[in-house]
């Protein structure tokens, strides 16, 4: 209520004074937030999301895999700054954005962008960094234990500019999806279906790792996967809470909503798990609780702490499902779950959004619109909106990794050779071994 | 003097340690080791992928021990390590030698 009543004040004041308007206001609270966000995300990949990955993997790939993460973030941060950010952050058109910002040229210290307007557009700028790091980091997940590292730099740095920037900015960065209505809080579609569809065709073009389904595949050290979930856990408040680009009581509710709907999948997936296959396991758990985080990312910031709850439950659920029945059936071999986690979560999470998203939660916009009004509001509509996203960032996300993929195995293959494959990609790629 | 070698279920070491402490045995080598006899492994489960795990943990024993007590350490050690159920493991029982102990010198049944 509080917000409306600001709002309207602030309206009043834009009447009486239009000349104020064009002034950026620097909010210190907000901007103090925004920069603990960003802290925050970045440590969902470092060291959060190396850690979960490399307690997944066999002993023999525990530092490849930490090094892919570890060189995408270095490699992600270079090209964000270079032309990323320019790409899917400037007004540009509806499919992409322009070149204004190209080596961030001319980003004083006074500017803001239009999406955090009492922030510094340099924090804007690295928050929105910290997600095309982790998006694409998130994909390798599919491609552990068998990816040559050349090649996935390439995919990398190909994947985040060809992929990444133009959804990016179709969904929050002034492009066709954000103008037809397609709500996305926190990355949803940006970010879990992007990389879970990614994940899914990269595992796909691949191929199985050798063995899989005779011999043991099974994670070498679950323990360091508990600790990076824990951060990630944590991190996702600067993810979801964050993306309210404010320190405000919509980021309080972001918060609760991410934490909620975590708790509550760790334990539906646990509890699914316990009824399925006898034994609550410790993998079952952590990847209850990335499922409830990547589901309710879209829907957070829109719906209330009961949606949550829902929302969270069925998470643990399908993804167990979608990561063992459906996989299996299947046959596809997404090494750590990529797409049953992230790809059927952020599904899931975009299009419970469409339900559950209330004006109550996401408040009004400067013209004094909701920001977002779901099935609970009697806007049914939300949700055939909320599909149409989903399902063009499906269309588009497949088609082009799966082209980026073939180029790069044309050029100069995807795929470590069998004997390096069974040797361990540690000693094979990095001549660098642990235990 | 004979050599022991008995492969294990390592829940069982602690049990077997002590059976044979209680039957005068002064030292035993123990190493972590992996295989399988008539239990042939098992199938685990691991998101919703099933694989063999042909090789599984046990615990190797050996002990150099004069030819009177083999049918009591082969007593004993049945005893303590016998669960009933299938890959309870086995004893080998070798000819010895020689036995020397480094420090002193002392030789065969001397030095075991």
């Amino acid at each position: 209520m509080t917000k409306f009543k600001a709002g309207a004040l602030g309206a009043l004041l834009l009447l009486a004074a239009p000349a104020l308007a064009a002034e950026s206001k620097i909010d210190t609270g907000d901007t103090a937030w925004m920069l603990v966000s960003t802290a925050l995300v970045l440590l969902m990949t470092l060291p959060g999301l190396a850690l979960f990955y490399a307690g997944m993997v066999r002993r023999k790939n525990i530092l490849a895999t930490t090094a892919q993460t570890l060189a995408t973030c270095a490699l992600m941060s270079v090209l964000w700054v270079v032309v990323g950010y320019s790409l899917a952050f400037t007004e540009g058109g509806a499919f992409l954005g322009d070149l204004s910002r190209f080596m961030l040229m001319g980003m004083g210290m006074t500017d803001t962008h239009a999406l955090a307007k009492t922030v510094p557009e340099a924090i804007f700028m690295m928050f929105q960094m910290t997600f095309a790091i982790i998006t694409p980091a998130l994909i390798l997940g599919a491609a552990a234990d068998r990816m040559k590292f050349s090649a996935m730099l390439w995919f990398m740095g190909l994947w985040m500019l060809v992929v990444y920037a133009p959804v990016a900015h179709w969904v929050w960065g002034g492009g066709f999806l954000g103008s037809a209505g397609v709500l996305d809080f926190a990355g949803g579609i940006v970010v879990h279906i992007n990389a879970g569809i990614a994940g899914l065709v990269t595992a796909l073009v691949l191929g199985k790792r050798l063995g899989y389904g005779t011999e043991n595949l099974a994670p070498h050290n679950l323990t360091l996967s508990v600790v990076g979930v824990s951060l990630l856990w944590v991190g996702w408040f600067g993810f979801n809470a964050g993306s309210a680009a404010a320190a405000d009581a919509r980021a309080g509710m972001a918060m609760t909503a991410t934490h909620v709907a975590a708790a509550t999948a760790a334990l539906s997936w646990m509890f699914a798990e316990w009824l399925v296959n006898k034994k609550p396991s410790v993998l079952g758990i952590v990847s209850g609780a990335v499922a409830g985080l990547g589901t309710i990312t879209p829907a957070s910031g829109f719906v209330t702490p009961g949606a949550a709850l829902i929302i969270g439950a069925v998470a643990g659920v399908v993804c167990f499902w979608a990561s063992t029945s459906l996989k299996r059936k299947l046959g596809y071999d997404d090494s750590l779950d990529v797409f049953g986690v992230h790809g059927v979560g952020g599904v899931l999470g975009t299009l419970a959004t469409g339900v559950f998203a209330t004006v109550a939660v996401a408040g009004l916009n400067d013209k004094g619109e909701p920001n977002g009004s779901g099935l609970v509001d009697g806007n049914a509509a939300q949700i055939g909106t909320q599909a149409y996203g989903a399902v063009v960032v499906i269309v588009y996300c497949a088609a082009l990794t799966y082209i980026i993929l073939k180029v790069i195995d044309a050029v100069i293959g995807l795929r470590v050779e069998a004997d390096e494959e069974r040797e361990g990609l540690d000693l094979v790629l990095h001549g660098e071994q642990v235990h | 003097m004979k050599f022991v070698m008995a492969v294990i279920k390592p829940s069982k070491l602690d049990q077997v340690r002590d059976a044979l402490t209680a039957l005068g045995i002064e030292g035993m080598t123990v190493s972590e080791v992996k295989g399988y006899g008539r239990q042939k492994g098992h199938t685990e489960i691991y998101r919703g992928a099933e694989y063999v795990v042909s090789f599984l943990p046990k615990v190797k024993i050996e002990v150099g021990l004069r030819d009177e007590l083999v049918p009591r350490v082969i007593e004993a050690i049945r005893n303590a390590a016998r669960t009933g159920s299938i890959g309870d493991g086995k004893i080998f029982v070798y000819d010895l030698e020689k036995a020397v102990r480094i420090r002193t010198g002392e030789s065969d049944n001397d030095a075991i």
